[in-house]
C-alpha cells in the first residue's frame, strides 16, 4: 500500500493530502477500525435488520414488520424487567458516586493506613459479579444470614428479608452492587483528588474557606472529568446488569427482579425465539442511544467551539 | 542423555494411550444427590469400555443450563454428546445438521421395538430419522407427601389433591408449610400443569394445548384450574426456598406437608433413606385422575469433525440404552427405564404405580411435544408473577387464555 502511494504523496510534495498525513499510524488503525465497523456496526445493524423477522431458533429473513416490538411492549416481564432497570439505575448511579467520593475524600485526608483502607474497599470489584450475587443470596437469606445472626444476638424481632419480598428485592440486588462496584469508583475519584494542586488547598485555607465547602465548591467542579469517567463505567455496569441477577436471585420471586438482558438472554435460547430477543435488544440501544447522544453532544461538541 | 531418552519414551506411551481411549465431554443439568447418583452410573459403564467420561455437569436446573448448551453447539464449540429434554427444543439444531444421525446405530439396536411407549423415539426422529437417545421416562403429575407432618398435625394422609386442600388449613395452625415450593418459574408451572391434568382431565387439557384452543383456556373448566392453583398458591406461602430439592428436603425433614414434583424427587427420598408408604406418599396424578406424562430425557450428539469421537459418540448411543445401565441408572435416578422389555423388580412402590399407569395406557404427550419453547417460557413468566404475586385468578386466566391464542 505504501509503495503505491509514494509518488502520489511525492508529486504535491508542498501540501500533501490530508488523508495521508502520519499514513503509518492509519495503517496500524486499519485492524481496529475494521473490527469497530464489521463487529459493533455491522453486528449491530444485523440485529436490528432481524428484529424485523420471524426468527426463531435460526436467523431467517422473513419479515413481519413491528410485530415482535408490539409484543414486546405488551408483555408484563419486559415493562417490569424497564422499570427493574431504571431503578436500579438511577440509584446505583447516585449511591456509587456519593459513595465513592466520600470514601475517596476520606481517604485523602492523610489517615494512617491508606493502603491497607483502598485494598479493603478495592478487594470486592476483584469478585465477579456470580461470586458477589452468591455470597450476598447467603448473606440475605433470612435463614443461615444477616438475620438469622442478629437474632442469635437476642433481637428476636429483628427482620431483613429483601430478597423474598417482591416490592424489596431490587434494593437487595443494589446492595450487592454497590458493595462490589463503590471501591473502583472510589479509587478514580482518590486518582482524581491527588491531581488537584495543592495549592488550591492553600488558597482555600487562606480565604477561611470550609473543607467541606472547598470540596462542593473547588474540588468537585475541578474534577469533572473524572466524573465523566465515572460515570460512563457506571452506566455501563448498569445496562449489563445481568449476571448478578442470575446468581442472586434469577429474577425472582416471581418476575419482580427481571432485568432487560436477561429478557434478552431468555428469549434468544430459551425460548428459541431471536426475533423476540433481538427486539428486546434493539430497544435496549435506542434507550441507551436517547440517553447518551444528546449527553455526548453537548460534551464534546460544545468543548470543541468553544 | 538417557534420562531425556526414558522422559521421550514415557510420553511417546503416554500419548498413545491417549489416542486409543476416547475422551467424550458430556454435558448434563444432573446436580441434586439422586441425579449425580444416577449420572454416576453412565460414566462408569462408559469409563468401564476403556474410554474416558468427561463430566460437564451445569448448576441450576434445565433453563440455566439449556442455552449454555445450544449456544455452545451454535457456537462451534460441540461438547461430544448432551442432555436435552425430549420434544421441540432441537428441532432447529436438527434441520441445520448439527446434530449427529443416529439411525444406523437405532436399527442395529432395534428401538423401534424395545422403546415403550413409542412416542418417545417419535420425538427423536426427524424426517424418519433418528438424532437421540431417549434415557428414562420421567412425569411431572405427582405429588408428595410427609408421613411426619401429618403426624404432627394429627391428620391422616391425604389420599387425593382435594383431601390435601381440606387439611392444608390444619397444617398451617400446627406451624408447618402446607406446600413446599421452590421459588422457580419451572416449578410453579409444573404444579400448575399437575393441578390442571389433576382438576380439568384430559379433553380440556388436550383441546388447549395440543389443539391451542384458546376459547377452552378462557372457560369453566380452566377457571376450576386458575382457583385451584389460586389455593395452592396460598398453601405455598412462606416457601422461601429456591431448588426444587431444597423443596423436597421440606417434606423429607416434615416441615412441609406436600410437594408437587415431578417423579424425579424420588431419588431424593432415596438418598435420604426414606422408605415409600412409611415415610412418604405419593400420589400419581395428584390421586385425583390416574394420566401421567411420559416426557423425559434424551441425550444428543453434536455433530464433530474428528471421526475418532464420531465412532465413539455412536459407542455411547449404543451404551446408554443397554438394559444393564438402564436398569442401574433409573433405579438410582427414580425413573422409568425407556425399554418395555426389562423388568424392575428392584423398583420400589412408587415406580411400580408409575409402570402400571404407563402399562393401563394412562399416557398423554408431555407438554414439551406440544408446545414450542417460546409459548411455553411466556406460560412460565405468567405463572412465576402469579405466584409471587396478587394476581386474581381470573386475570390469569385471561391472559393464559391470550397466550394459547397466539401460540403456534
Amino acid at each position: 500500500m505504501t509503495t503505491t502511494l509514494a509518488p502520489s504523496q511525492a508529486r504535491p510534495a508542498k501540501r500533501p493530502v490530508r488523508l495521508f498525513r502520519h499514513l503509518m499510524s492509519k495503517v496500524a488503525l486499519i485492524p481496529m477500525i475494521l473490527t469497530a465497523l464489521v463487529v459493533f456496526v455491522g453486528g449491530t445493524a444485523w440485529t436490528v435488520v432481524h428484529s424485523f423477522t420471524n426468527s426463531r431458533l435460526l436467523p431467517r429473513l422473513e419479515f413481519i414488520g413491528f410485530d415482535q416490538y408490539e409484543r414486546l411492549w405488551s408483555t408484563a416481564r419486559w415493562i417490569v424487567s424497564i422499570q427493574n432497570l431504571a431503578l436500579y439505575g438511577f440509584l446505583s448511579m447516585i449511591l456509587s458516586l456519593v459513595i465513592g467520593f466520600t470514601l475517596a475524600a476520606l481517604l485523602d485526608r492523610k489517615i494512617r493506613f491508606e493502603g491497607a483502607f483502598r485494598s479493603i474497599f478495592l478487594c470486592p470489584f476483584a469478585l465477579s459479579f456470580v461470586v458477589t450475587g452468591v455470597a450476598w443470596q447467603w448473606i440475605l437469606n433470612p435463614d443461615f444470614g444477616l438475620q438469622n445472626l442478629v437474632r442469635g444476638w437476642g433481637w428476636e424481632s429483628f427482620a431483613f428479608n429483601p430478597l423474598n419480598d417482591p416490592d424489596t428485592v431490587m434494593f437487595g440486588l443494589l446492595i450487592a452492587g454497590i458493595w462490589q462496584g463503590s471501591g473502583l469508583i472510589m479509587c478514580i475519584m482518590l486518582a482524581g483528588l491527588r491531581g488537584i494542586d495543592e495549592d488550591i488547598w492553600k488558597a482555600a485555607r487562606v480565604d477561611g474557606i470550609g473543607t467541606v465547602k472547598t470540596y462542593v465548591r473547588i474540588i468537585i467542579p475541578m474534577m469533572r472529568p473524572v466524573f465523566v469517567t465515572a460515570l460512563v463505567l457506571i452506566a455501563s455496569g448498569i445496562i449489563k446488569l445481568y449476571d448478578l441477577v442470575v446468581a442472586q436471585t434469577n429474577g425472582g420471586p416471581g418476575i419482580s427482579s427481571e432485568v432487560p438482558a436477561k429478557y434478552v438472554i431468555d428469549y434468544m435460547f430459551r425460548a428459541q425465539n431471536l426475533g423476540q430477543g433481538f427486539a428486546a435488544s434493539t430497544m435496549m440501544l435506542v434507550s441507551v442511544l436517547i440517553i447518551l447522544v444528546p449527553w455526548a453532544y453537548l460534551e464534546f461538541g460544545g468543548k470543541k467551539r468553544g | 542423555m538417557k534420562l531425556s531418552t526414558k522422559l521421550l519414551a514415557a510420553t511417546c506411551i503416554v500419548s498413545a494411550s491417549a489416542a486409543s481411549a476416547v475422551e467424550l465431554e458430556v454435558t448434563h443439568w444432573w446436580t441434586s444427590g439422586g441425579e449425580a447418583a444416577a449420572v454416576t452410573k453412565f460414566a462408569e459403564a462408559w469409563n468401564a469400555t476403556g474410554n474416558t467420561w468427561i463430566d460437564g455437569a451445569i448448576a441450576g436446573s434445565g433453563g440455566t443450563a439449556r442455552p449454555i448448551i445450544i449456544s455452545r453447539i451454535l457456537g462451534g464449540d460441540p461438547m461430544a454428546a448432551t442432555q436435552l429434554n425430549h420434544g421441540r427444543q432441537a428441532e432447529e439444531l436438527i434441520e441445520a445438521g448439527l446434530m449427529l444421525d443416529l439411525t444406523e446405530v437405532a436399527e442395529a439396536g432395534g428401538w423401534r421395538d424395545i422403546v415403550n411407549p413409542s412416542s418417545l423415539l417419535d420425538s427423536c426422529t426427524l424426517d424418519g430419522r433418528i438424532y437421540c437417545v431417549p434415557v428414562n421416562i420421567h412425569s411431572a403429575q405427582w405429588m408428595w407427601l410427609s408421613h411426619a407432618a401429618y403426624e404432627t398435625a394429627g391428620l391422616p394422609v391425604p389420599t387425593t389433591w382435594t383431601e390435601f386442600v381440606e387439611t392444608a388449613p390444619a397444617l398451617r395452625e400446627a406451624g408447618l408449610q402446607p406446600l413446599a415450593m421452590g421459588q422457580q418459574g419451572w416449578q410453579q408451572n409444573l404444579a400448575f400443569g399437575a393441578i390442571t391434568l389433576a382438576v380439568a382431565g384430559l379433553d380440556p387439557w388436550r383441546e388447549v394445548t395440543v389443539n391451542k384452543n384458546a376459547d377452552v383456556a378462557a372457560g369453566p373448566d380452566y377457571a376450576a384450574v386458575f382457583a385451584a392453583v389460586a389455593d395452592a398458591r396460598e398453601f405455598a406461602r412462606g416457601s422461601n426456598v429456591q431448588d426444587w430439592n431444597q423443596a423436597t428436603n421440606m417434606v423429607i425433614s416434615g416441615t412441609a406437608g406436600a410437594q408437587l414434583m415431578g417423579d424425579w424427587a424420588q431419588g431424593e427420598f432415596s438418598v435420604a433413606g426414606m422408605q415409600e408408604g412409611v415415610d412418604y406418599s405419593c400420589l400419581p396424578g395428584l390421586g385425583l385422575n390416574a394420566i401421567l406424562d411420559t416426557g423425559g430425557d434424551a441425550f444428543y450428539f453434536p455433530v464433530n469433525s474428528d471421526p475418532e469421537i464420531t465412532a465413539a459418540q455412536l459407542e455411547l448411543a449404543a451404551l446408554l440404552i443397554s438394559p444393564d445401565v438402564q436398569v442401574d441408572f433409573n433405579l438410582a435416578k427414580g425413573s422409568l427405564p425407556v425399554r418395555g422389555d426389562i423388568d424392575l423388580v428392584a423398583a420400589n412402590g412408587c415406580m411400580q404405580k408409575g409402570l402400571e399407569i404407563l402399562a393401563n395406557g394412562g399416557i398423554l404427550p408431555s407438554g414439551d411435544q406440544s408446545l414450542s419453547p417460546d409459548s411455553q417460557l411466556q406460560i412460565e413468566d405468567l405463572m412465576a408473577e402469579f405466584w409471587s404475586g396478587d394476581m386474581s385468578a381470573e386475570d390469569a386466566q385471561a391472559r393464559y387464555a391470550a397466550i394459547i391464542a397466539s401460540a403456534d
